[in-house]
């Protein structure tokens, strides 16, 4: 069958159950359960609609449950289990066993290294080119081209900066511009950039940071264009510098939205995968915990550390978390 | 604001320069997997992709036709005529030289010997000429016009040159067996329903958590705002197990459900949001006219959070799309029948790391769909990140 006909062909029953099960559903509940009439026609409204939120809410309640509460807990559970030996509970095993891991260590290392720099590094930029863009007529058009890696996948932009730390031998031309700039400013030979150790980790950071300006500019841009007129005229009429304007000024004022960015950029960052996996796949101590949890769980098929290092990544994002739900319920207020 | 005292015109210039250098240094490295895909394997091989936008000077050894074939008597002495691309086969005719020769020579030692146009004496009344465009004229007697063709060896100048010839290999080639095409459908059946089904379920959970009054409805909203930041690599390996445990296995299914499951408390939470600023008098009199939630939520509710949808759609779109993790948990077997083109890419850098042609085009073909779903829509991806982090 042609692929093409066979994706259409997929499509349609996958989405076409969907809006059945709201269609009818609904139809069933109105209908036949509780119809509004006869007898008891009003008795019957209230109780479809007492029970039409779970209708509504169904599919959500079961797929959140399913596919990301649940395999919390099962996870938890997993790196408390042996498989090998028939799922009995071996309790911090997993753990004691990772904990003695170099690799472990290094993946835990290099994410510091990550949560460190690229979080900053993109917020820095994005601030950068939001305060910049907002003073000039075609700033649109220069936002619209930072912001442009967003679109870009994580393998594609591994594609793309492979191109650019590409090394070839010696005597031949160089085609990726790293090499061909380093030469250029009188370096002696070549470098294959993504194995150096402990150099090349920033190198992977790059592509990472590359994408992750532009979110940053827009957020902080939105931002910047919420500060009160009145508060920057002040600031020129008592003589302030560009500068301390900038610094002074408008930073304290958006300083709640640089946490938001900051922290949305952290959580990009424990999550990151693609890119270390599609360049250095973790070698030359490029490691990070996701790849690490990666080449445990599939690689090695041991589910009990695999488990226990995400557990580790969940541990690094609980705080985000419960200061997340704490600001949303104090705004539910 | 920008306009009032205070500022200084040089500063002005400093912006509009280092916002210049902020673009270029952002696009630059796009451009350079773009140029590529449109260059031939040798002009790859050969200088890097920044050459390629100027003239570039090649040395080339050619050589004339075969004398024995082509020659043709005159006078007790013979002929051969031929242009020297045409032998070589880069072009079919004279008509379609794009090389412009500068200097040319006979021998391996002066190579820069003669300029186009002039005449070559190759002694005992030999000789050659070769014009800018590589036509050549050799004429000799029955023994010096024998053997293979005499060797040329030209230094010419050629334009910029592209080629499509890349991605028709990638994308129609059907004896190809590391094309994109099956990719590039196996990587929409996965998107279109992984971004259709969570928008249905979402819309209608949004609706009942913005708008239905019923025990329990703040904690479910808190308990979405804590799963946006759960990361999925915790549900890996417990899901998997329960896919191969109720018979879904890997599989267009699973994905579509796996996808899902990670977008929903996004798409839930910027509905949810935007729901609730919808106009509360539209909605109450509907109720009193007597239309039903189903019919307030299908007529009213969702035409106007139109917006909304479009941001996350997008944002769905672009994460499916772009996501390898999912898809190799749990839609690629081992047969790779179906393989999604992030995949297929991981896979070349593997097998084909150095032959940049066809990985540049192949990432291209990957990157070109999200390009222009974002340059399209870009107003409604701006307005669900706002939504979606700044309060």
């Amino acid at each position: 069958m042609n692929p093409a006909f066979q994706g259409l062909l997929t499509i349609i029953i996958g989405v076409g159950g969907c809006v059945g099960y709201f269609y009818f559903s609904n139809q069933i509940l109105d209908k036949v359960l509780f119809p509004p009439r006869g007898k008891n026609a009003g008795r019957n409204i209230n109780r479809a609609n007492a029970i039409r939120p779970w209708l509504f809410m169904g599919p959500a309640i079961l797929a959140l449950g399913l596919y990301l509460a649940y395999p919390v807990v099962e996870t938890l559970r997993l790196s408390l289990t042996d498989r090998d030996q028939g799922g009995a509970f071996v309790g911090g095993a997993n753990y004691a066993q990772m904990f003695q891991d170099d690799k472990f260590w290094e993946a835990v290392r290099n994410n510091f290294l990550w949560l460190l720099i690229v979080p900053a590094a993109s917020t820095a930029f994005g601030l950068l080119a939001a305060q910049l863009t907002d003073r000039i007529r075609w700033g649109n058009i220069a936002k619209s081209l930072i912001f442009m890696p967003m679109a870009i996948s994580f393998v594609g932009a591994a594609v793309i900066f492979k191109l650019i730390y590409d090394a070839r031998p010696e005597d031949v031309q160089q085609i990726g511009i790293l090499n061909a700039v380093y030469l250029q400013l009188g370096g002696e030979s070549p470098v294959t950039w993504l194995t150096v150790p402990f150099w090349n980790n920033l190198f992977l950071m790059v592509v990472l940071i590359w994408i992750q300006t532009g979110f940053a500019m827009v957020i902080l841009s939105a931002a910047l264009r919420g500060i009160p007129e009145e508060t920057v005229e002040a600031a020129i009429v008592d003589g302030a510098n560009p500068f301390q304007i900038f610094f002074k000024i408008k930073m304290p004022q958006i300083s709640g939205t640089i946490v938001v960015v900051w922290t949305t950029i952290t959580i990009v960052v424990l999550k990151v995968f693609d890119i270390v996996f599609a360049m250095t796949n973790g070698q030359w101590e490029t490691q990070v915990l996701a790849n690490y949890m990666y080449d445990k769980m599939f690689r090695a098929n041991d589910w009990g550390v695999g488990s226990a290092s995400a557990m580790i990544i969940m541990l690094m994002v609980t705080p985000i978390l419960v200061w997340n739900v704490y600001n949303a319920r104090k705004e539910m207020r | 604001m920008d306009n009032i005292a205070g500022k200084k015109s040089g500063l002005t210039w400093a912006v509009h320069i280092s916002v210049a250098a902020l673009v270029l240094l952002w696009i630059f490295p796009t451009l350079g997997l773009l140029i590529s895909s449109f260059r031939t394997t040798d002009q790859i091989r050969t200088s890097g992709w920044w050459a390629a936008l100027f003239p570039a000077v090649q040395n080339e050894t050619l050589r004339t036709a075969d004398p024995d074939d082509f020659r043709v008597g005159r006078d007790g002495y013979f002929v051969l005529e031929g242009n020297l691309y045409v032998v070589d086969g880069a072009v079919e005719t004279p008509d379609d030289v794009v090389a412009d020769v500068s200097v040319w020579g006979t021998s391996s030692r002066e190579i820069d010997a003669y300029l186009p146009g002039e005449t070559a004496d190759l002694g005992d009344g030999e000789t050659m000429t070769v014009q800018s465009n590589g036509d050549y004229i050799w004429t000799g007697n029955d023994e010096q016009l024998s053997g293979r063709g005499q060797r040329v060896f030209v230094t010419a100048e050629s334009p910029p040159e592209f080629t499509l010839r890349n991605y028709q290999s990638v994308l129609f080639d059907p004896g190809n067996r590391e094309g994109m095409s099956k990719a590039f459908f196996n990587t929409l059946t996965v998107t279109i329903p992984a971004t259709i089904i969570p928008i249905l379920i979402a819309a209608f959970a949004a609706y009942a958590l913005a708008w239905m009054d019923f025990p329990g409805r703040a904690l479910l909203v808190a308990a979405v705002v804590a799963l946006l930041v759960v990361p999925l690599q915790l549900a890996l390996i417990p899901l998997l197990s329960l896919h191969n445990d109720i018979g879904i296995g890997k599989g267009y299914l699973g994905v579509w459900l796996a996808h899902t499951g990670f977008g929903l408390p996004l798409a839930i939470y910027l509905l949810r949001n935007y729901m609730v600023g919808l106009p509360r008098d539209i909605i109450e009199s509907a109720k009193v006219d007597g239309a039903t939630d189903f019919q307030i939520f299908t007529k009213i509710v969702l035409p106007l959070s139109f917006p909304a949808l479009a941001s996350f759609a997008i944002f769905q779109f672009l994460w499916t799309w772009n996501d390898l993790l999912v898809a190799m948990v749990f839609l690629i077997d081992s047969s790779g029948e179906t393989t999604v083109m992030t995949r297929q890419i991981v896979e070349l850098l593997g097998t084909r790391g150095g032959d940049w042609e066809i990985l540049a085009t192949s990432a291209f073909v990957s990157i070109a769909v999200p390009l222009i779903v974002f340059f399209s829509m870009q107003r409604y991806l701006v307005r669900g990140l706002l939504a979606g982090s700044v309060k």
